[in-house]
């Protein structure tokens, strides 16, 4: 089976302080460390489990920069077959849509039977992989927490639902899934994995090779953006206890009572 | 007896029939012990190389102590004497049966120095040898089959219990001894007779044997004899060829096991012997993931382990119910190794240890303690082994996710936490502090003899910082001109090397070397028992380290630091050894001089305390690992300063102080035992000219439990 | 003013409660807008759905479908696309159904798409202009989107909060037969219930909520003893059940439970919308944190910056005095 995985590099939440930068209208970006987003790792996971089962081969794709190749490097040292960078200036500030759209283009230019992406980045939208499959023309299942391969045609994902329940379904192939963490527990890259891929070729596309119009994408393109990142006035907000602990205590005691919550 | 022997026509004559039967089972005993060791060096030989030939005069010496002297034994008094009884038996008795073999085939043989009154005094000894053997066997047995000792036990996750085959070679043993004595007896029974006067060693078995036959008439003694001798030779070739199938093989092993032993406490085997750390990209594989990927020495280890139970007994893993039991890393793989490389047939190899023998959380359990090595008598390495097949799980990819994340930190941020580097030096403005004992970090502008190496835990989490303003305090007290690395200094990378991410810990020690080399420092102190284990056997080309405990004990003897006496008179305080400054680097005693340096200051030892401390549970990378455990292990340890009497207890490491303080709330002792660190306790105690006291001092004890 | 559409939740015969919030969420749009309820489902359920709704829309579409008696969002993403007019703004809410389909649904028909709106601010020139979070929260963005050619907005559960205003009398139009034939490549099996755990925390009056604060497995002792001392349940959030700390069946949240307590207790817990998704019903919240910056604080009623493994043994001994005492 052939899959591709969308993944992106994006700042660490655990290990960083997001903080709103001196100017006021962007985070702070000089101390933050990047890593693969999270539910996208978990993606490549599922893919290296999907092949290691049916034979074939994992290929991950970033739209981005020379910076995000470290993401790229990190996955093949996970197994990835393969990691393609596309980069171009035109595709600068593209919204979700143009990201897509870039995607739609190299996606066409191979043949996947199976395409991933992560259900959602800390920044993002979970938008990619929906609007990727409409613009394919391929089913869709957002939300995914189980591949089961039924054979070369078909998969049976589970998809999260409310209550911690999982919601069945039978999807044709080629087809895209947006995976939720959890879904695998995925395997460990150390540094040597990653040291060992670190000369390996990445080849990188650009508009022209892929045949997308830049003006289709980039940021005139957008339909959708962001103007700045701020921290709104905290409004009400909660009433802040500043007491002792005792005090606080005391008060909690005296609040969940009235409240009904001692019976 | 043997002087007589060729002199005796009758015993000659005795023996003569049976002269063709005895040398072709010499041959044959012979031929199938060299086959049967033969077949046991196959894997040996393609094992990993292993260099263990270098100090031959400081390994004889380790033979000397450890073999011959037997000086692990005595730390269980009774099976410890016991073993010692029949190892001096064996060492005895061989001469004799080695004489006693070539005498049915050369009945004129005498061994060489031993006639005369020199043959005479060793016939004594080992009349009473034998029969001292014998009865340790019978003692032996019964200990097994009727007593059965717990430590003993194999509980059924462990695979089966050896017990029958125990059992029966102690009866081989036993018989082995009857034979002797026997053939011996029926001799001195039969020269008994008509005037002669027969010797043998009063009370022993062959004198009992004497004397209940010396009736009988001299063909049926004569047939005894025979029967005795034969018995004996099957009996010892038996043994000889079956010893190597169980683990009685550590007869003819153990003197090479110590030999080969190693000889540097505290150093790690690197990831393969003779190939540098630049050099290792080459190796395809890391770790151990197969049996072959052992070296022949660790083989050697588990061909001659006893099974004797006294590492797992002191495990502290294995007292909480975790999958480890070193005992069994010993065992099945020495079961693996008679099962794949069989006596007859090809070797099957290549099988992966982990999910055949061995569990992922068993090795995960393992907090490098080193209590296992410690107890062995045979001198079994441990902790070289689990480090060694962790290094193969991390190169599979295979580490569980609670290790994943504080891995990711350390790659990316250098600390486990995922704290950023700028605040690694904020536990030096703490409000209070920073004004009495301001802290110099190290750069271009502001240079120090002796650096201060805090390392991670001391430097992020808000209990353990006061470990580090403590000792910083005690440094400025006694003049030291010192500074820290500050945001420049990564984690130690102690536990990582020790959790298997080697290549990690590389980028993590070339680093710190760095930033230490550049700092222009002449010496290294630190309070963190990790970070002193890494800088003192980790790293290369630093300078020399020392422990925070090691200063103060040495300041309180100069006269710079003196104490106030203790105020509060309930108090008794024990001292928990931390296996990275006790067991491993042998510093037991400058902590115990420091508290008892204190004024009334009352202080009771654990049982279990020195180089028997017990773990709190492990400190680094443990710290996030969630093992399948009954208990956790500091809530044992906690169990243990309550039993013997104490309710603070002082320990100077901080990953000591994580595992005690929650397990004093986790097993409700909270408000009845307290901990403290031993660089707080000095702070705290120290007498100062001024009456200004710093905060942290102020408020230990209360603020030791809270706060974190 | 393009027509906004509503897309409409329902289950068991009832709409969803954000089916309220996405009028508001209209509103703020364009406040003279009347949003257009679109309602697909099957049978006598999804005639008592329309009915009910007839009483705060003033146009409800209904489509019914056999296949739609279990929402499958790829089926229900192409009837949209034959009814919705051209340059339409189409609400829906942010949860597992909406996730799946709004993205798709915005390329078949053109439509800028912005998902996960708590705030709007109004429409300057052709722009809608909003408040997303980012971070899990920690920041807040001002986004605009092009509604040129229309958009489709999901729209954070809990973030609007329901206007009051006078009932209409709407009316239901039936769409049914414009959607013709369906296929999809997806099709729903069977949904398998989580297992039924030892404790079900939708029953409890007061919950005692950790998340990931409580730091590891061993601590959810402490917030258990509270909640024994007070008669409550320990729930908590997703990192809790993520590390295997506690049970699926207790975790509160989109993808966990949803409960109406009136006391609800938040240790350790930073406040992500899909955690606050899973809390209905207004109860009194207490936050205790290290962090204060957390986002719980701004949805708390009472906030407290402490150390929840000091502060919870504290409480769970005064609570027990105060029972000894009463």
């Amino acid at each position: 089976m052939e899959i591709l995985v969308c993944a992106r590099r994006v700042p660490d939440t655990s290990e960083n302080e997001i903080e709103l930068n001196s100017a006021g209208n962007d985070i702070e970006r000089d101390e933050l460390v990047y890593s693969i987003n999270e539910p996208d790792n978990y993606a490549v996971e599922e893919a290296l489990q999907i092949t290691a089962k049916v034979g074939g081969q994992v290929t991950v794709v970033t739209v981005g920069g020379e910076d995000d190749e470290e993401i790229l490097r990190r996955e093949m040292a996970m197994g990835a077959n393969q990691g393609v960078l596309i980069s171009d200036d035109a595709f600068q500030g593209s919204d979700g849509k143009g990201i897509a759209t870039i995607l739609k283009a190299f996606v066409q230019k191979g043949k996947y039977d199976l395409i991933l992406t992560g259900v959602q980045a800390d920044d993002g939208g979970a938008q990619v992989g929906g609007m990727l499959a409409a613009m394919l023309d391929y089913p869709f299942a957002a939300l995914v927490n189980s591949i089961e391969v039924l054979d070369g045609k078909k998969l049976k994902v589970g998809r999260e639902i409310a209550g911690g329940n999982r919601e069945m379904n039978e999807i044709d192939l080629p087809c895209v899934l947006s995976i939720q963490t959890g879904i695998n527990e995925p395997r460990y890259v150390g540094m040597r994995g990653i040291r060992a891929v670190a000369s390996v070729p990445i080849p990188t596309h650009g508009a022209s090779d892929l045949g997308v119009d830049p003006g289709a994408v980039g940021k005139a393109a957008a339909r959708v953006k962001r103007v700045d990142y701020f921290v709104p006035a905290l409004g009400k907000g909660a009433e802040m206890l500043r007491g002792s602990r005792e005090e606080n205590v005391d008060k909690v005691l005296e609040l969940v009572a009235a409240k009904g919550g001692l019976k | 007896m043997l002087e007589g022997i060729h002199s005796d026509a009758r015993l000659t004559s005795w023996l003569v029939q049976g002269r063709a039967l005895f040398l072709f089972l010499h041959v044959l005993g012979v031929a199938c012990f060299a086959y049967i060791v033969s077949r046991r060096l196959v894997p040996l030989i393609r094992a990993e190389r292993d260099p263990r030939f270098d100090r031959p005069l400081a390994r004889l010496g380790k033979v000397f102590k450890f073999w011959l002297g037997q000086w692990k034994h005595p730390r269980y008094k009774t099976a410890g004497t016991v073993h010692i009884l029949i190892f001096a038996g064996f060492i005895l008795l061989a001469m004799r049966a080695f004489t006693v073999l070539i005498v049915g085939v050369s009945p004129n043989f005498v061994t060489p120095g031993l006639s005369g009154e020199a043959g005479h005094l060793y016939e004594v000894a080992t009349d009473y040898a034998a029969t001292v053997v014998f009865l340790c066997m019978v003692f032996a047995i019964v200990r097994r089959a009727v007593f059965k000792p717990a430590r003993y036990e194999v509980p059924a996750k462990f695979g089966k219990a050896h017990k029958a085959d125990a059992i029966f070679l102690l009866s081989l043993i036993a018989i082995l001894m009857v034979a002797d004595s026997l053939f011996e007896a029926a001799r001195a029974a039969a020269q008994a007779q008509p005037g002669h006067v027969a010797f043998a060693a009063a009370l022993s078995l062959p004198w009992l044997l004497k004397v209940s036959l010396v009736s009988l008439p001299l063909p049926t003694l004569g047939a005894l004899c025979f029967a005795g001798y034969l018995v004996h030779e099957i009996a010892f070739y038996f043994l000889l060829c079956y010893r190597p199938f169980g683990i009685q093989f550590h007869v003819e092993t153990s003197l090479f096991n110590v030999y080969f032993s190693k000889l540097e406490r505290g150093k790690l085997k690197p990831v393969k012997w003779g190939v540098s750390d630049d050099h290792l990209d080459r190796v395809k594989s890391f770790g151990v993931k197969t049996f072959e990927d052992f070296t022949w020495k660790h083989m050697l280890d588990f061909y001659s382990c006893a099974d004797c139970g006294r590492c797992s007994d002191n495990c502290p893993a294995n007292a909480v119910g975790r999958p480890l039991s070193p005992r069994f890393i010993s065992i099945k793989a020495r079961d693996y190794a008679f099962q794949h490389y069989p006596m007859f047939g090809r070797s099957k190899n290549g099988t992966p240890l982990i999910g055949s023998i061995y569990s992922d959380d068993e090795i995960w359990s393992c907090t490098t303690c080193g209590a296992c090595e410690e107890e062995c008598p045979l001198l079994v390495e441990y902790i070289d082994k689990i480090v060694d097949l962790r290094r193969g799980l991390v190169d599979e990819g295979l580490v569980p996710q609670s290790l994943q994340k504080p891995l990711k930190a350390l790659n990316s941020r250098g600390n486990p936490y995922g704290k950023m580097e700028k605040k690694k030096a904020d536990w030096t403005n703490a409000k209070d502090f920073q004004q009495i004992c301001p802290v110099k970090t190290l750069d271009k502008k502001n240079g120090a003899d002796t650096l201060y190496f805090v390392d991670s835990i001391t430097s992020f989490d808000d209990r353990m910082q006061s470990i580090g303003r403590a000792t910083a305090t005690i440094l400025d007290h006694v003049g030291e001109n010192f500074g820290i690395l500050g945001t420049v200094e990564k984690d130690s990378g102690h536990d990582v090397r020790r959790f298997g991410e080697e290549t990690l810990f590389m980028a993590l020690r070339d680093h710190n070397t760095d930033v230490i080399k550049a700092s222009g420092v002449t010496r290294i102190v630190t309070a963190d028992p990790h970070a002193y284990n890494a800088l003192k056997h980790d790293y290369k080309d630093v300078p020399p380290v020392e422990h925070i405990s090691q200063v103060i004990a040495r300041e309180v003897k100069s006269g710079k630091i003196e104490f106030r006496p203790v105020e509060d008179g309930t108090a008794v305080y024990t001292y928990h050894d931390p296996c990275y400054l006790g067991r491993h680097n042998q510093v037991y005693d400058d902590p115990r001089d420091v508290l008892d340096a204190i004024p009334g200051l009352k202080r009771v030892e654990m049982t279990r305390s020195r180089d028997r401390s017990f773990c709190c549970g492990g400190g680094g990378l443990m710290l996030f690992y969630e093992p399948k455990e009954e208990q956790r292990i500091g809530v044992k340890r906690v169990q243990m300063a309550a039993e013997a009497g104490a309710n603070v207890i002082v320990t100077a490491c901080p990953f000591c102080m994580v595992n005690i303080e929650d397990a004093i709330k986790v097993a409700g002792f909270e408000g009845k035992i307290t901990a403290i660190d031993l660089t707080e306790l000095v702070d705290q105690q120290i007498a100062r000219e001024s009456t200004v006291v710093t905060k942290e001092a102020a408020e230990i004890p209360q603020e030791s439990v809270a706060g974190r | 003013m393009a027509r906004i559409f509503a897309f409409i939740a329902h289950k068991g015969g009832a709409p969803d409660d954000t089916a309220a919030e996405l009028i508001a969420a209209a509103k703020k749009i364009d406040a003279a807008a009347s949003p257009t309820a679109i309602v697909l489902g099957w049978g006598a359920e999804l005639d008592a759905v329309c009915a009910t709704l007839r009483a705060s829309y003033t146009e409800v579409w209904k489509i019914a479908h056999e296949t739609f008696a279990y929402p499958n969002a790829e089926l229900i993403r192409k009837a949209l696309v034959k009814v919705l007019p051209a340059g339409a703004i189409v609400l829906v809410p942010h949860e597992h159904f909406g996730i799946d389909l709004a993205p798709g649904l915005s390329i078949k028909l053109n439509a800028a798409f912005v998902s996960d709106v708590v705030a709007i601010e109004g429409v300057e020139g052709s722009d809608l202009k909003v408040v997303r979070q980012e971070f899990g929260g920690q920041v807040s963005a001002h986004v605009r989107c092009d509604l040129s050619s229309g958009a489709v907005v999901t729209i954070r559960p809990g973030a609007f909060k329901p206007l009051e205003s006078a009932a209409v009398n709407g009316n239901v139009v039936d769409k049914s037969a414009e959607i013709g034939v369906l296929a999809a490549g997806r099709r729903y099996l069977e949904t398998v219930i989580a297992e039924a755990g030892d404790v079900d925390i939708t029953k409890f009056n007061v919950l005692v909520s950790i998340g990931r604060g409580i730091q590891e497995k061993d601590n959810v002792a402490i917030a258990q003893e509270l909640a024994d001392a007070l008669g409550a349940a320990v729930s908590c959030s997703r990192p809790v059940v993520d590390a295997k700390w506690l049970e699926k069946s207790r975790q509160v949240g989109s993808s966990g439970k949803t409960v109406k307590p009136k006391v609800y207790l938040a240790c350790g817990i930073s406040g992500s919308f899909q955690h606050l998704a899973g809390i209905k019903g207004s109860p009194f919240l207490i936050a205790i944190n290290k962090n204060a910056k957390a986002p719980i604080f701004q949805v708390a009623d009472v906030g407290i910056v402490d150390d929840i493994l000091e502060f919870l043994p504290e409480l769970t001994n005064k609570v027990r005095e105060l029972r000894r005492v009463a």
